[in-house]
Formats: structure tokens, C-alpha cells, sequence
């Protein structure tokens, strides 16, 4: 089953059916190049992680955001690693992945644009800096460039309310964001 | 063990202590209506449909009869009006995602609710978990469980696993309390398009 062809047969099919968040990725089979493309996660780095813990299922969550932030994303056989090494059946891990927007299931770019939408960023204009950001890249919130450039995903309050309408990439915040200066923010990140 | 007397709808019940109310009225006969209640498992909640009322020390209050432990002195109402609303209530919801259910059309003309109050948003999935718990503690495979949550969380059959273990289990069909061909569609789904592993 393994040489199928899911992005042609998947996304169809699957509709509001099963895995979502694998099958989203999946339309015009981008979401399979870039799986190939970004396989590097080596399995070394995953039992370093999981041996600081050492293998218990209770930090299975711990275990999970810290290979969300070594790799950005995770891949169905890291859970399946994951789920053989710390004893934890297949569907809790499934359940817990899905279950919190931190883990992704589908591969991210190289940079990560939070657009803050809590109330005060809304009311200062979060959705213009939204629009605009949508507009540069081409990508709606939780989506990915062609380029594995970035992903856009929207937020919700950073408790960081006086510099709204605000703007994360990377972790780094850009406050009091205008339209016009969003091209220039973007352009620095390659 | 010690004795433990409490009276449910007026009648004096002995039970046993760590028992639940559902389990000590089910021991004299009184029937409480539930949909994600199962003998072999843990109690889980889910449906709220088995809410009754509670008199403890003069209070009352609202607990789900699978899940409370019976106490001394515990006063048990299985129906009032009360009760009757809520237990309304939750049909009407619950027939909004799963219109055809034979269970829940049944229950709903015992305590008069209206399938077509609310639009109808046929996911055919209550989610009581029955499956998913019956999988997880009885036979142990772990072939099935929840994704996603909230308006968007259904049942997955986990490929790989389904794959091995489904095809000569499928005890979990004959569970779901709105329509064992979902599930049927669901593990076919998993067998016949699996999630991309690559």
C-alpha cells in the first residue's frame, strides 16, 4: 500500500474523513515532495530526546513538542517511533497529536509567521496585517509556501497587547505592525 | 466489604461500597438510560444521559449515575422533571448529528424529544467511545482512536494496526449506539486509502 498514490486518491476521498491533517497536506501531491525533501529528521536525534527523558510514557507530550521544535513537524514515522519506544499505544499518540494545535502533521517552511488575532491585535488592525501577509506569500493560515518558505498560521493572544497588531516569525515579535512595512520584514528572511 | 443503604426512587437499595449509583439501581431493576455505558468498561461519562438527581444532606445536585459513587444516606431520583428536561435536551442534540439511530429515536419518543429541533448535521459519531475504550481495554489492539477535537473530532481507524487486527475482530461494530455501518465505512476508509506513511 505503501506505493500509492495518496495526494491524487486521498484528498477526495478522505473529505472530512480520516487523518485530516495528513490529507490536507496532500492536494497536487506537494505535500509528498516535500516529505521527501525534508526526511532529515534522523533517528538519532529522536532518542536523544526521548532517552532525556528516559522513555517514560508520562512525557510523551514533552517528547512530542521537543521533536515539534528540532523539526518542525511530525512525521507519521516519528510517531510511530515514538510511540514504540515509550510503550504508548499508536492512538493515544495519534490523539495527542492532533489533539493540540502545537504538533503539526504536515511538513512547515523554514520560517514560522504567527499573526496574533486575540482581541486587541484584532481591534488595532490584526486583519488588514492578515491580508496583507496572505497577499505576499499566497498562503492562507496553516499553510505552506511552495518553497517551504513559510507557513502562516494565526494565533491567539501573546499577552503582549500595547505592541498589536502583532507579528511573530521565528519567535521573534514585530510590533505595531502597518501594511506597508510587512514587505519589508518578510524580504529579510530567505 | 461494608454494606452501604441508599435509597434510590424511594426504594431502599443495599450496595456495596466503590459501586456506582447506575450499578446499584441496575441491582434492583431500576432502569437509567444510557448510551456510552458498557459492563466491561470503565466508566467514561461521555453521554450524560444517565444524569440523575442527588440528595446528599438536604442538597441536591445533578451527577451522572455511571460515574458517582454511592454514599451513605444518598437519596436517588431517576426522574423528575428535571431530569426529564436535560435527558430531553441531550437527545435532541445528540439526534442532530445521528438522525437515524434506532437507540435514540427510541429513547427520544420515551421522553418526547423532537429529532428535527436542531439542523441536522449528520456526523453519524456521538462520540461515546465506545470503539475507541472497547479497542483500547478489552481486546487491547488499539486499532482505533479519536483525532482532532472539538466540532472536528471523529474516529480513526489506524491503518497499520486495522490492517493486521480488524478484518477477525470487528466487536466494535455491534457497540455503536447510532449505526454500526459507520464504523464499517470508516475501517474500509483506513484499509483502502491509508494515511501517507512516506
Amino acid at each position: 500500500m505503501k506505493g500509492d498514490t495518496p495526494g491524487a486518491l486521498g484528498l477526495r476521498l478522505w473529505g472530512r474523513g480520516m487523518s485530516p491533517t495528513y490529507a490536507r497536506a496532500d492536494s497536487s501531491g506537494l505535500g509528498e515532495r516535500r516529505r521527501s525533501r525534508q526526511k532529515a529528521m534522523n533517528s538519532d536525534k529522536i532518542d536523544q530526546i526521548i532517552n532525556t527523558h528516559q522513555g517514560q510514557a508520562s512525557s510523551l507530550i514533552q517528547v512530542l513538542m521537543e521533536i515539534q521544535e528540532v523539526n518542525h513537524w511530525l512525521p507519521r514515522e516519528v510517531l510511530e517511533k515514538v510511540s514504540e519506544q515509550l510503550e504508548v499505544p499508536l492512538s493515544r499518540v495519534l490523539r495527542i497529536a492532533t489533539i493540540y494545535k502545537t504538533f503539526s502533521l504536515t511538513p512547515k517552511g523554514r520560517h514560522e509567521v504567527h499573526i496574533c488575532t486575540g482581541t486587541a491585535c484584532k481591534v488595532r488592525g490584526a486583519q488588514r496585517v492578515l491580508d496583507k501577509v496572505q497577499n505576499l506569500t499566497g498562503i492562507k493560515p496553516g499553510e505552506t509556501d511552495m518553497d517551504d518558505k513559510f507557513s502562516l498560521e494565526t494565533v491567539n493572544c501573546q499577552g503582549c497587547c500595547t505592541l498589536g497588531p502583532m507579528m511573530q516569525i521565528d519567535g521573534k515579535t514585530h510590533s505595531r505592525m502597518s501594511p506597508a512595512e510587512i514587505a519589508d520584514a518578510l524580504k529579510k528572511y530567505e | 466489604m461494608s454494606k452501604i443503604i441508599l435509597i434510590i426512587d424511594g426504594k431502599e437499595v443495599e450496595a456495596n461500597e466503590g459501586m456506582t449509583i447506575l450499578q446499584a439501581a441496575q441491582s434492583v431493576g431500576i432502569v437509567i438510560p444510557t448510551l456510552c455505558h458498557h459492563e466491561l468498561l470503565e466508566p467514561y461519562g461521555g453521554c450524560r444521559l444517565c444524569t440523575v438527581e442527588a440528595e446528599v444532606r438536604g442538597r441536591t445536585k445533578l451527577v451522572a449515575a455511571c460515574l458517582y459513587p454511592v454514599e451513605k444516606d444518598l437519596i436517588v431520583r431517576t426522574k423528575s422533571q428535571q431530569v426529564d428536561k436535560i435527558r430531553k435536551m441531550i437527545l435532541e442534540l445528540l439526534l442532530a448529528h445521528a438522525p437515524d439511530s434506532r437507540e435514540l429515536q427510541d429513547l427520544a419518543k420515551e421522553y418526547g424529544a423532537d429529532k428535527n429541533r436542531f439542523g441536522k448535521e449528520p456526523s453519524f459519531c456521538i462520540h461515546c467511545g465506545l470503539c475507541v475504550r472497547y479497542c483500547a481495554e478489552v481486546t487491547k489492539k488499539n486499532a482505533i482512536c479519536f483525532i482532532d477535537k472539538g466540532t472536528t473530532r471523529e474516529i480513526s481507524f489506524i491503518p497499520e494496526i486495522a490492517a493486521k487486527e480488524c478484518w477477525n475482530c470487528k466487536e466494535c461494530f455491534s457497540l455503536c449506539p447510532t449505526e454500526a455501518l459507520q464504523a464499517a465505512f470508516v475501517l474500509a476508509q483506513a484499509l483502502a486509502f491509508p494515511a501517507p506513511t512516506e
